[in-house]
């Protein structure tokens, strides 16, 4: 199977639907947005059939040579091996569901075509990301779902703020984005190529474990990884970016996007193995991540921006996750979260759609009887996300990073409680949400019930979250590692410390219990207690608002970057390096001046004129001869 | 023809031409501007005459027959122009035709 078609197709609807777009009939465009993902998921899972029981095949496609000048030569070329084909199936799989529940979803939008070729475009970018052999292709790729994410965060364009939170996300995210290029100027410069696999390969023959230049290389691929991926301290774009439509929230800024700086950091991990200061960085940045992002949601009053800072939380999991070197738990993890996020966030789109653009939770409530499967499917995310044991697919992932952040061998206690605290809130901010929305009296009216083009898709990832979890089990029951087998090709897998092994039921028995009284604490405060809840709220109204504003890195980098820029923009006005055009402009002008005084109009002083320049031509012409 | 009858004729050419040139300069009536570019045109033309006669060559008269041919086509125009600025300005100062100065 040609797999350069999985990226093409996409592309090829997204040219459709943006030169014919409007004057295609309405029921071709869902139909040409979602039939061309739908067909590249076919030909992702065509071709993974091949890929079970034998994942060290490898498959390679040159499509064309793109530039090749001065030993730089990238290729548009795609390398498929495990890793990339899980990722290939969750961006096409969960991308497919999301486009038939968009097509429900946008139905009413004026922007339906613009809508539909802007997420194809996306999920070519993206596809083209994974699929990429050489980081070069893979940095196009990631500008292409950077520039996608711009588009359909401020896809509402005709509001102010919505346009405002797509240049925040572009921006920061550039910031990210410029450390990734300056890794790749100095890869580059080390080995002269930038083919994974050969950078891979001469990395082994020229570095030394804990050397200079893999640290600082890495520090950059980091910095775009934290970028992308919305962790500390680049995190503050991500809750602004639920400015856009529910389904774009659920794809790029929940299942696909964010988690590139996952798929970066395991792509290069050979990069990182030789620096083991920088890996212990990428387990610092997500356990800080993962607690702090755990707090502000905490506090959060609207439904989606809850889920924003619960994805900047478990991205930080993943990142704990690649920082101990279980890079096969962060893939299980990303590929888990992708399920019961994007059914999150989609279940959170069909509330706020039914309850007429509602988005504060507050103002929801008693939505169980009215919305019955939207409560359902939006309780198996939920507790997945909260990782409730034994039936839900959140649980084995978190529970393997949780157990190898104690027992792994780059583990430590700090991860661990961190992690474990982070779990705790997790489970009580998960159920604040949904008992807040889903229990309690009816405050808005519902008006309108989704139909099943958006109750399918919830029910295919509410099954995905919940199975989904059964093909890695831990070693201390059923002892089933179809997922980590399947990537051992690519990613290496984690060594246990040997003081630890045998007490892994005692950490899950713990985990179980965090997520458990987690629940039970946001059941107490808001279904037994409301009135504690608020006056815990006002007794630390301080701590409130700070949690609120995100831990106040807004207004930090609002003093730190922002106002000085503008203070030097104001100050500098008048920029400095103009004044030398300005002269020559001045001194044109001058000129002009002099010189229009002798178009006088008086016809006697133009022979005037004429008569001084011929004495002058001729005394000339006299001396000189 | 001697060298004297040449040198008084040239200079009496080269008179006639200062003569024209500073009429034209100082005149304001542009009737006797035109008149003074005509006195210019012929102090040239009887340069030409002058010089064609110490060679003993025909080409200075046809060169005088050029002048004045291209004289009474310049005359023309120039007595066309002078009309209309009489029609538009209701004057013949030639400083009143002043409305393109910088």
């Amino acid at each position: 199977m040609q797999i350069w078609l999985i990226p093409a197709l996409p592309l090829l609807g997204s040219f459709i639907l943006i030169t014919l777009g409007s004057r295609l009939p309405k029921k071709l465009i869902p139909a040409v947005g979602a039939g061309s993902v739908g067909l590249s998921a076919l030909i992702t899972i065509i071709t993974g059939y091949g890929f079970i029981g034998d994942s060290t095949k490898v498959i390679d496609c040159l499509v064309w040579q793109w530039i090749d000048v001065g030993g730089l030569s990238p290729a548009i070329s795609f390398h498929l091996d495990a890793l990339s084909l899980v990722f290939i199936f969750v961006i096409t799989f969960v991308g497919f569901l999301i486009h038939v529940y968009s097509a429900e979803f946008m139905a009413d939008d004026d922007g339906y075509a613009r809508f539909f070729a802007y997420l194809n475009l996306f999920v070519c970018s993206m596809l083209t990301l994974v699929l990429a052999d050489n980081l070069v292709l893979m940095y196009f790729g990631w500008e292409g779902v950077g520039l996608c994410s711009y588009l359909l965060i401020g896809f509402w364009y005709a509001e102010e703020k919505n346009g405002y939170a797509a240049r925040k996300a572009f921006i920061v995210t550039r910031v990210g984005d410029t450390a990734f290029a300056i890794g790749l100027f100095m890869l580059f410069q080390n080995f002269h190529t930038l083919n994974i696999q050969d950078i891979a390969h001469q990395a082994e023959q020229q570095w030394m474990v804990g050397s200079q230049t893999a640290f600082i290389i890495s520090l950059l691929l980091l910095g775009g990884a934290v970028g992308k991926s919305a962790q500390l301290p680049l995190q503050t774009w991500l809750p602004d970016a639920m400015a856009g439509p529910s389904p774009v929230s659920a794809l790029i800024h929940a299942a696909t996007m964010v988690t590139a700086g996952v798929y970066l950091i395991a792509r290069t991990h050979v990069i990182f193995e030789f620096s083991p200061d920088a890996l212990l960085i990428v387990g610092i940045i997500g356990t800080a991540t993962l607690v702090l992002a755990g707090f502000a949601a905490l506090t959060q009053f609207d439904l989606k921006r809850v889920l924003a800072y619960s994805t900047i939380s478990q991205i930080g999991y993943m990142f704990l996750a690649l920082g101990i070197g279980a890079w096969s738990s962060a893939i299980f993890h990303f590929m888990i979260h992708a399920f019961f996020k994007a059914l999150l966030f989609l279940a959170a789109g069909a509330v706020i759609m039914a309850l007429h653009h509602e988005h504060d939770m507050f103002k929801m409530g008693g939505l169980r009887k009215k919305l019955p499967l939207i409560y359902w499917t939006f309780l198996i995310g939920a507790a997945s996300l909260a990782a409730l044991p034994l039936f839900t697919g959140g649980f084995y992932s978190k529970d393997q990073i949780l157990w190898l952040s104690l027992a792994g061998e780059h583990g430590n206690l700090w991860f661990f409680l961190f992690a474990l605290l982070g779990a705790f809130v997790t489970s009580i901010y998960t159920f604040r949400m949904l008992f807040i929305t889903f229990f309690g009296n009816e405050k808005t009216h519902v008006h309108h019930v989704p139909g099943s083009g958006m109750n399918i898709p919830l029910l295919i990832l509410a099954g995905l979250s919940t199975v989904g979890g059964f093909i890695e089990l831990p070693h201390s029951f059923g002892h089933f590692t179809a997922f980590s087998d399947f990537l051992k090709p690519v990613l290496p897998s984690v060594m246990v410390l040997e003081d630890f092994e045998g007490i892994e039921w005692i950490v899950q028995l713990i985990a179980a219990g965090v997520a458990l009284s987690g629940v039970y604490v946001a059941y107490f405060f808001y279904i037994l207690k409301p009135e504690l809840a608020d006056e815990l709220k006002s007794s630390a109204a301080d701590l409130h608002s700070f949690w609120f504003s995100g831990w106040g890195f807004d207004s930090l980098y609002d003093k730190l970057i922002v106002k000085p820029y503008v203070l030097l923009s104001n100050i500098n006005k008048k920029d400095v390096v103009d004044k030398l055009y300005e002269a020559m402009v001045w001194l044109a002008e001058f000129f002009n001046r002099l010189l229009s005084y002798t178009q006088s109009g008086i016809l006697r002083w133009y022979i005037m004129g004429i008569v001084l320049g011929g004495i002058l031509l001729l005394t000339i012409s006299l001396f000189k001869g | 023809m001697s060298e004297l009858q040449a040198t008084s004729g040239l200079l009496l050419a080269g008179t006639l031409f200062m003569l024209g040139l500073i009429g034209v300069l100082i005149r304001r009536n542009i009737i006797f501007m035109l008149v003074s570019v005509e006195i210019m045109l012929n102090a040239a033309g009887l340069a030409f005459i002058v010089a064609g006669s110490k060679w003993a060559q025909p080409d200075g008269q046809v060169m005088f027959i050029f002048i004045l041919t291209m004289a009474a086509a310049e005359v023309s125009v120039g007595l066309a122009l002078i009309l209309q600025i009489h029609h538009q300005l209701k004057t013949l100062d030639s400083d009143a035709a002043n409305t393109m100065k910088g």
